[in-house]
């Protein structure tokens, strides 16, 4: 056998030998990173494809500059998720029974997915029904199109009221 | 239930099974010693070598049914740890069979036995039985917290191995080292064994007397001294061991259990001044056994200068032909099969196997088998910190700890940096109770982190919106 040949094999082998250690590592790389960060409200962008709306869906606009006197946060303020708080910034916060809300509402009157809140382009904070079955109430008005939130107007749904407030 | 965050969740991902990477990367663990193998035949013979195919179909229909067995009956577990061994298994097989192909060997077995028989084909024998044992263990143990139950008759079963070779007429006294029996025409090695067993009995005794270990103790310099009363244990295994090495010679053996023991009561404990007492102890221990028995103080004067000796003990010439097969080999090694780590003549397909890796791989090589053998402790390791049960997690490293002294132990001697202890390199030696056990070892690590990945069951359907009440107002 040519020297060469037993060269290029002794190499060839080495080479080998390490390219299967460097696949093994790249196969323990998924295991590092064994948990998931998820954004809520782009995964819940998908999701809500299906559901009726009534409103143009828009996917929530980038963060922009908080104006004076926008509500920072949303308060439960009744309901088994009493006292709950949710920070405002930006970002769709959807409600209802399903698993992967932002807010999982452990409420026999509330539908899987019944409503979302959403900013639009200025900043203004909306409110939208998802086609629940026992609606989704501003003040005292069962919502039928996406509507503004005045500050402090309590939203009902089944038992649970929340509220945005600064 | 209400798990209200901010805007992000942290949700584990759903654990693919992995195992068709698996099945990938066994494929390359069968073709790479079958490279191997036809490397060797053209380099020896200039041919390639006759049983090149049956080899390779043997060893692929073993990783194939090792395989099928994990997939049926341990499907989430960990990918890496079936070929990492199935290719040091496969590459033993090669470094043993091109060591067969020595004259000098032959030689060597006809005057001392009187007939060379070749290593290889009970290697793959071995090897076929190991993976037997291996799928035996899958298919016996579905849950490893039943071992639990066997603590203490896991203790007893671990002293009588570590007995048994003291035992006269069922003790064979190889080589200087009592470590083997001879049952029915077959040499065994019970510490291999042992080493699983009393795995069992450390995990299953840490997990009920941890707090007790770690939680009282006094402040001293900075470490946290145990009481009295809590030495007790590591003294009784530090005695045990102590008593192997000067009945059975083995310094290997005493090592191994006693630096398992000190790691397991560091990982249950957390406790840094364990590590401290158990080294004091062992280099204690040593010392002062070093000091009477002749045959620790041959492996000592070897280490210390193995060329001064060279020409007078066995021992040093060993050592020697160790070191000068690493350096012959360069950083890329003679190529396989055209070393001469042969020159060891004595166990240089068994303890010194590591050596024909260095010389005909080179450093190149050896670094790549040391990591292969780190990533088989590393998923050990991960498999311990997901193990979500104390006993799973003590368990799991103490099998990979001690999979990792010996890999130390066995690197360490032949390399020269520390004394050599006898001790085999798991899946690369020659040798059955070795392979059975360390696949039986695999097999246990497999089982735990089958337990460890499998996804928790998967919560209630969540509720339908067809469920939602309606208001009726009446």
């Amino acid at each position: 056998m040519s020297e060469l040949t037993l060269t290029v094999m002794r190499l060839g082998f080495l080479a080998v030998l390490w390219l299967f250690v460097i696949v093994a590592v790249q196969v323990i790389r998924s295991d590092l990173f064994g948990t998931r960060v998820t954004q809520r409200g782009s995964r819940r962008g998908g999701a809500a494809a299906g559901a009726p709306q009534q409103g143009g869906r828009q996917a929530a606009p980038p963060q922009q500059r908080q104006r004076r006197g926008a509500p920072t946060k949303l308060v439960v303020s009744e309901g088994t998720l009493t006292g709950t708080t949710v920070a405002l910034a930006g970002q769709t916060i959807t409600l209802g029974r399903a698993h992967d809300s932002t807010i999982v509402l452990d409420d026999d009157y509330a539908s899987s997915r019944h409503a979302r809140i959403y900013p639009d382009r200025d900043g203004q904070w909306i409110v939208e029904d998802l086609g629940s079955t026992n609606g989704t109430y501003l003040d005292r008005n069962r919502l039928t199109t996406p509507t503004p939130i005045p500050p402090g107007a309590p939203i009902r749904i089944g038992k649970t009221v929340i509220e945005l407030r600064k | 239930m209400s798990v209200v965050t901010n805007t992000t969740t942290i949700g584990a991902i759903e654990l693919p099974s992995r195992r068709n990477t698996e099945l990938m990367l066994l494929g390359f663990a069968v073709v790479i010693p079958m490279f191997a193998y036809a490397n060797v035949g053209l380099a020896i013979n200039g041919k390639l070598p006759p049983g090149m195919l049956v080899y390779g179909l043997g060893l692929g229909a073993l990783a194939g049914v090792a395989h099928l067995v994990v997939r049926r009956y341990a499907k989430y577990a960990d990918p890496l740890l079936l070929p990492l061994a199935t290719l040091l298994n496969g590459l033993g097989l090669v470094f043993i069979w091109r060591l067969d192909q020595s004259e000098r060997l032959q030689n060597l077995a006809k005057r001392s036995f009187g007939a060379f028989s070749p290593s290889a084909p009970n290697q793959m024998l071995y090897t076929a039985v190991g993976i037997a044992l291996f799928a035996a263990v899958l298919l016996l143990l579905k849950d490893h917290r039943v071992l639990q139950r066997f603590t203490y008759i896991s203790m007893a079963g671990a002293l009588v191995l570590l007995i048994l070779p003291v035992i006269p007429g069922l003790g064979a006294d190889v080589f200087g080292a009592k470590i083997w029996i001879s049952v029915g025409g077959f040499s065994i090695q019970p510490g291999e064994f042992a080493k699983i067993v009393i795995a069992i009995f450390f995990a299953g005794y840490l997990m009920v007397k941890r707090d007790a270990l770690a939680l009282a103790s006094r402040r001293f310099m900075g470490l946290y001294l145990p009481r009295g009363r809590d030495l007790g244990p590591i003294l009784m295994i530090w005695a045990m061991s102590l008593l192997v090495l000067i009945f059975e010679n083995d310094l290997g053996t005493s090592l191994l259990f006693f630096g398992m023991f000190v790691i397991m009561l560091y990982v249950a404990t957390e406790r840094t001044s364990w590590i401290v007492i158990g080294l004091l102890m062992s280099v204690g221990g040593a010392v002062v056994v070093a000091s009477f028995a002749s045959h620790v103080q041959a492996r000592v004067t070897a280490w210390l200068d193995p060329f001064a000796c060279y020409t007078t003990s066995g021992a040093c010439e060993q050592v020697g032909q160790s070191l000068m097969s690493f350096g012959s080999g360069g950083v890329l090694g003679t190529g396989l099969g055209q070393g001469h780590s042969d020159l060891i003549l004595f166990a240089a397909n068994s303890d010194f196997i590591f050596s024909t890796v260095g010389e005909e791989l080179g450093l190149a090589g050896v670094m790549a088998f040391l990591l292969i053998y780190g990533l088989i402790i590393e998923r050990g390791v991960r498999t311990a910190l997901a193990a979500r049960d104390p006993f799973g997690k003590l368990f799991a490293i103490g099998l990979s700890g001690a999979f990792a002294i010996q890999i130390f132990v066995v690197a360490g001697g032949v390399m020269g940096l520390i004394p050599l202890t006898g001790m085999t390199m798991p899946f690369l030696a020659s040798g059955g109770s070795s392979v059975l056990a360390n696949w039986a070892l695999i097999g246990i690590l497999i089982r735990i982190s089958d337990t460890a990945r499998r996804p928790a069951p998967a919560p209630a359907p969540s509720p339908d919106s067809e469920m939602t009440q309606v208001v009726r107002p009446s």
